[in-house]
Order: structure tokens, then C-alpha cells, then sequence
């Protein structure tokens, strides 16, 4: 019924969930699909930052489950597409403001309306990422070829594999293929080995998301953008569409690498 | 008298005093559960109340408190007609004999190992990460163990997958404990008081191999055909 509900989420922090959420946001809006991103991390919000709509808070996700207004008034529309919306977290409060049934109670109220809700999940495997995928009919995994946040993305996938939310879909973020390339960085073939789940798509490194964020223009609308191009071609699979992968070379992987480091097989 | 916890090879045996309250006992229980809470995870719990009768909802009240800890309640133990049949009920097992058939004997852990070499528990899933399996019996995994996830077992572990997160067979002191492997890369083996890392140079072609002790010194074997001069030397 109506709109799929899809949580990005990651375990570790700083990997790039809110960065995903908004430019997959932007990407299926510009698509022509009708849109609500919601920011699930209560206290620590900012994907209005990245979508440029701090400014137009009023009311939060916080007041709509408190009643304090409806939901209709705690959805911000995007300036550029009218078919988007967000519902930003609070400031204030903390995640026990919120339970995992009004997160679903949340998403069922707006399913017949739209295509796609999105979910930024805060970082952790607590309350606040109980309620980003409570109401999950799919989840995206946001991990970077590092093996900490790798690590952190496994254990996420096995929690969501014990309470039946899988299988999730792997978006691996700020990759450096020069870096993949040297033997420095694992490759993604490394990081999917480990994690054995579904890639939906691999977003480089790239010096254009920082300011992109700062300014609230979402680096999807950047066309120089190779992160940006990325997200695009993420958007697009979600939605059903064969999208082949960008070549990303990497012959010499970060384990074959430090393999030969190890051995005396160095270059 | 308080809870008492012990690991059995079926689980957790978790057993409640007689004619203590309720209410006590499993706020008891509950903070016993949270000081070792990454010891048990994953374990699915036995209960043995004894002749008291017990609700359903208390059993229901308790069975989402495990669940909260990642604890499964699997079975109940009682004496009581009311008690095994609200444990029914709730599709819990309820049989002594067919669950611990020691549990009429006190200590159930004196059974020896070559008596029930067969014991153990089987996880047919990939252990992820965060993951952490405990066994006073064999552990079976049907599935890859992650890095990051742990294996402590009395008896011997067995993956029929890549081994590649950390694993302890014989963890209480029995040398001949092996540790079997499609892919054997783990970020360390020990097999009693053992103790050995994987040489980084790991990543080749996977093949079957088997880890046991000899001269005090892990060894690392691959499985061939001709196992049964493998299996002579031991
Ligand atoms: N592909 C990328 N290239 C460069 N910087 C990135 C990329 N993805 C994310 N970042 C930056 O990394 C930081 C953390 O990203 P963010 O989306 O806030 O992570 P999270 O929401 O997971 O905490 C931000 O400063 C963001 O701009
Ligand atoms: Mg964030």
C-alpha cells in the first residue's frame, strides 16, 4: 500500500547516512516521485542542514507524536521540488521521546500519499535505531571501506537479520579508488565479501560534498559531482531500474596488499 | 537462596528458589543477566521453577524481559500441571526427560564429554559481528563467523563456512578439542590454553582444515582424503 518505507543506517557515525538521505531524497524527487524524508536522529538533527530547510522549522517530530501539532504541520516542503517534504527531528529532547509503534504509526499515516519515506537513522544500535527501522520495509546500510565502520555495519545487519528486516542493501561510501587502486583502502569486493549482503551502490570520495552540505544544496544537483552522480544511480535502482555499476578498478585488493606487505612481496 | 545461572550444554539453566517472591527473584535474575550480558547473549534459556505454579503472565513478563537481553526462553522445567501447561501454551518445551535427562541428579555437568560427544548446539545462520556463542557442548555453525564474532566452546567447533572471527574449543581445559573450518582465517584459535593468530597471509584459495593440539602447539591440517591417517594420529 502507497509509499516504501526506507531507513538508512549505518552503526558507526560519520559514515554518511545523513549525506545519503538527503541526495537519495533529492535524486527520487527529481525522478518525479513523491517524498518525505524523515530525520529520526532526536537531539542531533541536521538533515535539515543538508536540505537547506533549518530555517523553516516550526514543529517537529517530537511535537507531532506529542500533539502538539499535526502532522501536515511538521512536514517542510523542499523549496526547488513540491513533492518533496521533511519532518525534522528535535533539538531538544532525547530519543526516549519516541517509540518504535509511533515511528510506524508515523509512516503509516503518510504511506497513501507518497512513494518513498526516509528514514536517517541516528548512529548506534539503541533506542534511536529501534525507532529508524521499526517501520523499515527496506533498510540501506551506509558503511565506508574501513574496517571499523565495516565491523559496525555487520553487527547492524545481524541485529536486522535477527528481527526479521532483512536482507538490507549496501551503499558503500567516500571510496578512494586511487587509494583502492595503490592496495590502501579495501576494495568494495573486500567490504561485500565480509558483509555478504546486496550492493546498491558504491559513492567515491569526493570534495564536493562538504560545501554541498554547508550550503544546503544537496551535491546530487552538483552534474560535476561524482558522488553526486552516484547517488543518482542509487535513487535510480531503488526504484527498480537496472543501473550498471561505474567502474571503479581495482585489481590489487587491500588484503592482498597487506599480504604481501606481511610476506616481504611488497612493492 | 537466590537464582542460580549455569551453563549446561543445552543453554542457560536458569533455576528459581522455591518460596521466594516473584517479583524479587526476577528483579534478581534480571541484574545477575545484566552484569554478564555479553557472556550470555545469544543463549537460549532453560527454567527450572520447580512446584511453583507460575502465570502466564508472569512466564509471558519474563519471556520479553530475555528477549530484551537477546536471551530465547526455550524451556520449562516444573513440577507443577499449571505451570507446564501455560509453558505449553506458549509453545515453550516442557519435558524434563527429553531436555536435561541430569536434571534429577544435581550436577549435570559430570557426564563425560566421550558419553555425550554428540552434545552441542547448531547455528545455522552467518555469525555476524557483536556475536558471541557459548557452549559447555560442540558448536556447529552452518554459516561464515564473522570478524568480530566469538565462539567459546567446551567441546569442539565446527564451521562449515569461513572461520574468520575468534573461536576457543576445549575452553575448559580439554586438549583434544578440534576446531574444523572451510576457510580457516581466524583472528585467533585457541584450543584449551592454546593460543594462535592467523598468519596474515591468509588470503588464498579457501580449503578445509582441521586445528588441534599436538607437542602443546596448535597445528593447522588440511582435510584430505586420505583422513583416516588424520584421524589415527590423534
Ligand atoms: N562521499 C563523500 N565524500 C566526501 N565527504 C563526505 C562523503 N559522504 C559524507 N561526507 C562527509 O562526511 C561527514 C559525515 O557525513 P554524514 O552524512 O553527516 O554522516 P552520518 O549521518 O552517518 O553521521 C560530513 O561532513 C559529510 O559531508
Ligand atoms: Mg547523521
Amino acid at each position: 500500500m502507497g509509499a516504501k518505507v526506507i531507513t538508512v543506517t549505518s552503526g558507526k557515525g560519520g559514515v554518511g547516512k545523513t549525506t545519503a538521505t538527503a541526495n537519495l531524497g533529492v535524486s527520487l524527487a527529481r525522478l518525479g516521485k513523491k517524498v518525505v524524508l524523515i530525520d529520526a536522529d532526536v537531539g542531533l538533527r541536521n538533515l535539515d542542514i543538508v536540505m537547506g530547510l533549518e530555517n523553516r522549522i516550526v514543529y517537529d517530530l517530537v511535537d507531532v507524536v506529542e500533539g502538539r501539532c499535526q502532522l501536515r504541520q511538521a512536514m517542510i516542503k523542499h523549496k526547488q521540488f513540491p513533492d518533496l517534504f521533511l519532518i525534522p527531528a528535535a533539538q531538544t529532547r532525547d530519543k526516549t521521546a519516541i517509540s518504535p509503534a509511533d515511528m510506524i504509526q508515523i509512516t503509516d499515516k503518510l504511506r497513501p500519499e507518497f512513494d518513498y519515506i526516509l528514514i536517517d537513522s541516528p548512529a548506534g544500535i539503541e533506542r534511536g535505531f529501534r525507532n529508524a527501522v521499526a517501520p523499515a520495509d527496506e533498510v540501506l546500510i551506509v558503511t565506508n571501506p574501513e574496517v571499523s565502520a565495516v565491523r559496525d555495519a555487520d553487527r547492524i545487519i545481524g541485529l536486522l537479520e535477527a528481527n526479521n528486516k532483512g536482507p538490507a542493501k549496501l551503499i558503500i561510501n567516500r571510496v578512494n579508488p586511487d587509494m583502492v587502486r595503490r592496495g590502501e583502502m579495501m576494495s568494495a569486493d573486500d567490504v561485500t565479501d565480509i558483509l555478504a549482503i546486496k550492493l546498491i551502490g558504491i559513492v567515491p570520495e569526493d570534495e564536493h560534498v562538504i560545501p554541498a552540505s554547508n550550503s544546503g544544496i544537496p551535491v546530487t544537483l552538483n552534474e560535476n559531482s561524482r558522488a553526486g552522480a552516484a547517488f543518482r544511480n542509487i535513487a535510480r535502482r531503488l526504484t527498480g531500474e537496472n543501473v550498471p555499476f561505474l567502474p571503479m578498478n581495482d585489481s590489487v585488493g587491500f588484503f592482498q596488499r597487506l599480504a604481501r606487505l606481511f610476506t616481504g612481496q611488497g612493492e | 537462596m537466590t537464582v542460580a545461572i549455569k551453563g549446561i550444554k543445552e543453554g542457560l539453566l536458569v533455576t528459581l528458589p522455591e518460596g521466594e517472591e516473584w517479583q524479587t527473584m526476577i528483579a534478581d535474575l534480571a541484574e545477575r543477566l545484566d552484569q554478564q550480558i555479553a557472556f550470555f547473549a545469544g543463549a537460549r534459556i532453560l527454567l527450572d521453577v520447580g512446584a511453583r505454579p507460575v502465570t502466564k503472565h508472569e512466564l509471558t513478563s519474563l519471556k520479553a524481559l530475555l528477549e530484551r537481553r537477546d536471551l530465547a526462553l526455550w524451556a520449562v522445567l516444573s513440577d507443577s500441571d499449571t505451570t507446564i501447561e501455560v509453558a505449553q501454551a506458549l509453545d515453550l518445551k516442557t519435558s524434563t526427560a527429553n531436555v536435561i535427562p541430569g536434571r534429577d541428579t544435581s550436577e549435570g555437568s559430570e557426564v563425560s564429554p566421550e558419553e555425550d560427544g554428540t552434545a552441542g548446539v547448531m547455528i545455522k545462520r552467518t555469525l555476524r559481528s557483536g556475536r558471541i556463542v557459548h557452549s559447555d557442548g560442540h558448536v556447529v555453525v552452518l554459516g561464515d563467523v564473522n570478524p568480530g564474532a566469538e565462539i567459546v566452546a567446551a567441546g569442539d567447533v565446527i564451521v562449515w563456512g569461513r572461520l574468520r572471527g575468534t573461536v576457543h574449543a576445549g575452553a575448559s581445559g580439554d586438549e583434544n578439542a578440534v576446531v574444523c573450518a572451510l576457510d580457516m582465517t581466524p583472528t585467533q584459535l585457541r584450543i584449551a590454553g592454546h593460543i594462535v593468530i592467523s598468519p596474515p597471509d591468509k588470503r588464498r584459495r579457501p580449503k578445509p582444515e582441521m586445528a588441534l593440539v599436538r607437542d602443546s602447539q596448535i597445528v593447522v591440517e588440511p582435510w584430505h582424503e586420505d583422513k583416516e591417517g588424520l584421524w589415527a594420529r590423534r
